[in-house]
């Protein structure tokens, strides 16, 4: 059951409304178009030949037989292709800003090669690419293909890639360090030898997946009238994508478009680019066929961005009262194969560690260090889920030092309302001072407490079960600084028959733009909802873009869309009052009519208008219904959660039932109350999953154990409780709409308040040692944390 | 199942397999949402393939090609199967349903698609066909649903984006189980 929000009266407009998606029609009837939908005339299928090894040299490959099999229309090795396509950079991600600079981190660009070259550095690797007239054949061709390899060390193991005199991950780097900075305020050490309580420990967060249920794929053909490209792609950043095609093979931007059309769920693994998105469009440049790839589970699973594994060695002192002196944080990222994104993962995760809470000396260090594994990326939350997961476990083991309620832990060190706009001190993630725009994290404890009847709870762990199944409580609080620019643009048209369209870089993967931009600009123009279409991620359609990713599009191009739509209104009543011998400011523009205030008889429509703006005499040479806009946010939109949760522990099977699970979130004025709670609770299933059954697992040869959806374990629906939520609403000051960015917020606090509530479970049913250092919390592992200790 | 046409249905040939496919050929004859679909394919081809590829029906959507993730789910004789794990020469003589054959002739919506709708059980929809498959040879089969064996049929399929609750809200109000009190979580010692 939803709690129903405390509504002050009905909005005006279709913004604050729970409208019905405009998305979901053509999705039901079997009618969406995703990528692998697209049927273009002789489109050819892709299928790559990926590394078997961990690392390895490549010291014989013979393709012959593949080139000679019958439908084999072409196959590209490493040396086709090293002169042809620059290796990839995600540039945008591997930036590092001013002020961080001064911090001296360390940030090793490490390009991919687009097909191995003589060293593979993880299974899944693509070494080389098949191209026939089906997928079938090009499998076929695959197996046909020889390869020896010379096997080189490998290291898989997070810890130790990163010990002095590792085996080299990269043959040619100094170390397996691709990341480091540190980062701090106060005097964390001294604070933490004169503090009362020090508590220190080592928290985990296990490799997940992304695993969206449509895996990344692309479609690219060569334009036959004017020789560009079009690229069909899964993409969260179209404009990143076409900005890196052109400029790997050699194009002008003009000439590459990039369109993501229906895009089944990202999460962060379509939010960066890898080598097959450059080689599927080279390959339609070079053959002039157009050519797809479309990933399958296993690519999808063992060859696609990996994500959250994070080590923290934590320290955390306090005083008598439970109020926090210091924080002391050592943190490891395992990076993957290489640097592909940079700070963006370890530095998120250091500068979200203290999450809503007042310490007055840090210190963190944060270690990206390479592993013969999959490469990983940002997966929704982006280092939050992982520095939460470190800091509210922290938090418990402080209260049960001190014999207090872990939520009485956490009241006692929150930053109050009245300090917003709050300086932490610190730096953000642009290098410039970390300033939290707005928030009530108080109440927001206040009300989880209450939702989730923690003394019902206590008085209930006192008494015996029913069922011998241990009772347990758990919290976690975290913030995230959302609507990261630095813009996002909006163009809006109305368009022949009147209606009107927008325009925008920032592409849907399932999160309703289409109904919320549109509500958006209905509110912005004067026009009903239905007359709004909504065109987002097509590169020809507007010339700049980031994308949809970091809890980020509602914020920039929210805020765009509205600015755009103010200006086109203005727009249109000036282009009124010639059409109608008016003056514009006797006009107004209502559910698509525009007339004369005060006497509603004189109006037209605005299909009306636009027939008739080309024709009027005496333009001004602008007269074109149509505005673009770009938002670009002068801080962050800083969004926060309170997630409680009661589980059920059965001591016997080691199974964990989520028995309530509450969410108090607050991420400024809502648009669209339905999408908003169901991207909440969407993310809370994600983080359910991980915390209780996710684990991407490599075997000590750096093979994927877990490459299949049998073996790497998704949540179900009987994992996953009905969500209670509230919400408290503080709009941003950062921008004119109020809005913050909540798509990834869900995602964050489950791990750590699931394993809270798991280990207060247990330590109460007198298993008073236990505690639980990672995910995640399978039968098995629960079994292991109560069996006596041999 | 869709109710029989009084008019004759024409016959559709649908495309063959590459001339490089080296596997056996077959002719087979299927009805697909009411349609009688004629074509020649390859031993080995999925019948998910031959649905979307052949017969241009790409609501049914791969997710795994294991049989895990349930989102190519179509009734076969009116029955719930992975199309991932079966080849289409299986399915000659027989009778395919796929997301496309669940509006009515007139358009309308199901009862179960617009259930998904109105209680925004889709976010990115790529494993809604799945689900409303599976959930459709619930609602029209003619003994009552418990919620017990619903909730099992939801373990059937994966949904990253939901969290699974709007889908359950849907399949509940759909089945007529929205009142229906759920059973308390085992043991749950009140």
């Amino acid at each position: 059951m939803t709690d129903h929000r405390e509504h002050s009266g009905e909005p005006e407009g279709f913004v604050g409304r729970s409208m019905p998606r405009v998305e979901d029609d053509r999705l039901v009837r079997g009618a969406g178009r995703f990528v692998a939908d697209l049927h273009v005339a002789d489109a050819l299928e892709v299928a790559f030949l990926r590394s078997t090894y961990a690392h390895a040299r490549i010291v014989r490959l013979d393709t012959s037989a593949a080139r000679a099999m019958p439908g084999v229309v072409a196959v590209y090795e490493p040396s086709d292709v090293v002169d042809r396509i620059k290796p990839l950079v995600n540039a945008e991600e591997m930036r590092v800003p001013p002020g961080i600079a001064e911090l001296g981190p360390i940030n090793k660009v490490q390009p991919a090669p687009i097909l191995a070259g003589d060293e593979v550095s993880y299974v899944g690797q693509p070494v080389i690419m098949v191209i026939a007239e089906s997928r079938y054949l090009a499998e076929d061709a695959i197996e046909l293909i020889d390869i020896d390899y010379e096997e080189l060390p490998a290291v898989v193991d997070l810890q130790e890639a990163a010990a002095p005199g590792a085996p080299l991950v990269l043959c040619g780097e100094e170390d397996n360090i691709g990341v480091h900075v540190r980062h701090g305020k106060g005097d964390a050490a001294k604070a933490i030898a004169d503090a009362p309580v020090v508590v220190h420990e080592t928290f985990s967060t296990q490799r997940y997946v992304c695993a969206p249920i449509e895996t990344r794929g692309l479609l690219a053909q060569k334009d036959p009238f004017s020789g560009g490209l079009t690229v069909w792609s899964t993409t969260q950043t179209p404009h990143r994508v076409r900005d890196h095609i052109a400029e790997s093979i050699g194009l002008r931007v003009d000439d590459v478009r990039v369109q993501s059309v229906d895009v089944g769920g990202g999460f962060g693994q379509k939010g960066i680019l890898i080598v097959e998105e450059l080689l599927i469009p080279f390959a339609a440049h070079d053959l002039v066929r157009p050519v797809r790839w479309i990933a399958d589970r296993y690519e999808n699973l063992t060859a696609d961005a990996h994500a959250r594994e994070q080590i923290h060695h934590i320290t955390v002192a306090a005083d008598n009262e439970g109020h926090l002196v210091a924080v002391h944080d050592r943190i490891l990222v395992n990076l993957g194969a290489r640097n592909m994104v940079g700070l963006v993962v370890p530095y998120n995760a250091l500068c979200h560690l203290l999450g809503p809470y007042h310490v007055d000396n840090v210190d963190i260090e944060t270690t990206g260090v390479l592993t013969n594994t999959t490469f990983t990326s940002p997966y929704r939350g982006a280092g939050r889920p992982e520095a939460t997961f470190a800091m509210e476990r922290a938090i418990d083991t402080v209260a049960a030092a001190l014999g207090m309620e872990p939520a009485e832990v956490r009241r006692r060190n929150l930053i109050g309302p009245e300090q917003m706009p709050y300086r932490t001190g610190m730096l953000d993630r642009r290098g410039l001072p970390q300033e939290y725009d707005s928030g009530d994290y108080p109440e927001m404890l206040e009300r989880a407490v209450a939702m989730i009847d923690l003394p019902a709870v206590r008085e209930k762990q006192s008494l015996p079960g029913v069922d011998g199944r241990l009772i347990g409580v758990g919290f976690a609080m975290y913030l995230e600084m959302t609507g990261l620019g630095p813009f996002e643009g909006a163009r809006v048209d109305v368009t022949p028959s009147g209606r009107v369209r927008l325009y925008t870089g920032a592409p849907s993967q399932g999160q309703g733009h289409r109904t919320v931009f549109a509500q958006i600009l209905a509110d912005a123009l004067g026009v009903d909802i239905t007359d709004v279409d909504v065109v987002a991620g097509d590169t020809a359609t507007i010339p700049y873009g980031v994308g949809t990713i970091a809890s980020r599009a509602l914020v920039t191009a929210g805020n765009a869309t509205r600015q755009a739509g103010e200006l086109l209104r203005q727009r249109i009543l000036d282009a009124a009052a010639d059409a109608m011998e008016s003056s514009a400011a006797d006009l107004e523009l209502t559910g698509g009519m525009i007339s004369v205030v005060g006497s509603p008889t004189k109006s037209m429509s605005l299909a009306e208008l636009i027939r008739a703006v080309p024709k009027l005499i005496g333009g001004d040479g602008s007269d074109g219904l149509s505005e673009t806009s770009y938002f670009q946010p002068p801080n962050y939109a800083t969004a926060s959660g309170v997630h409680a949760v009661v589980v059920a522990v059965d001591p016997e099977t080691g199974r964990v039932e989520i028995v309530d699970y509450v969410v108090v979130h607050e991420a400024g004025r809502i648009v669209n109350p339905m999408i908003a709670d169901a991207q909440v609770v969407g993310g809370v299933g994600q983080g359910i999953g991980g915390i209780l059954c996710e684990h991407m697992v490599y075997d000590g040869n750096g093979q994927p154990v877990t490459s299949t959806f049998a073996d790497y374990a998704m949540p179900l629906a009987s994992m996953v409780p009905d969500i209670r939520l509230d919400e408290i609403v503080c709009p941003s000051p950062t921008n004119p709409m109020g809005v913050k960015g909540l798509g990834e917020g869900g995602a964050v606090g489950p791990p750590a308040a699931v394993a809270n509530a798991v280990e207060d479970a247990l330590r109460r049913a007198g298993h008073a040692d236990v505690t639980i250092r990672t995910g995640p919390l399978t039968p098995s592992r629960v079994l292991d944390l109560v069996a006596p200790q041999s | 199942m869709t109710e029989s046409s009084n008019r004759t249905t024409p016959v559709r040939r649908v495309s063959s397999p590459p001339a490089a496919e080296s596997t056996a050929r077959h002719n087979i004859t299927v009805d697909i949402n009411g349609e009688t679909i004629e074509a020649e394919v390859e031993s080995r081809l999925l019948l998910t393939d031959f649905l979307r590829d052949r017969v241009y029906l790409t609501g049914t959507h791969i997710g795994c090609e294991q049989g895990s993730c349930g989102a190519c789910t179509v009734l076969l004789d009116g029955l719930p199967v992975r199309s991932c794990l079966m080849l289409a020469p299986q399915v000659d003589g027989r009778s395919v349903r796929t997301v496309e054959g669940l509006a009515a002739p007139d358009g309308a919506l199901s009862p179960m698609q617009q259930a998904f709708c109105d209680h925004h059980g889709l976010q990115c929809g790529f494993c809604t066909p799945g689900f409303l498959m599976t959930l459709t040879s619930l609602a029209e089969r003619e003994t009552p649903v418990t919620l017990n064996e619903l909730d099992h049929h939801l373990d059937s399929s994966f949904c990253r984006c939901t969290g699974y609750m709007n889908i359950r809200a849907a399949a509940r109000h759909a089945l007529g189980l929205a009142h229906v009190e759920g059973k308390p979580a085992q043991g749950d010692g009140t």
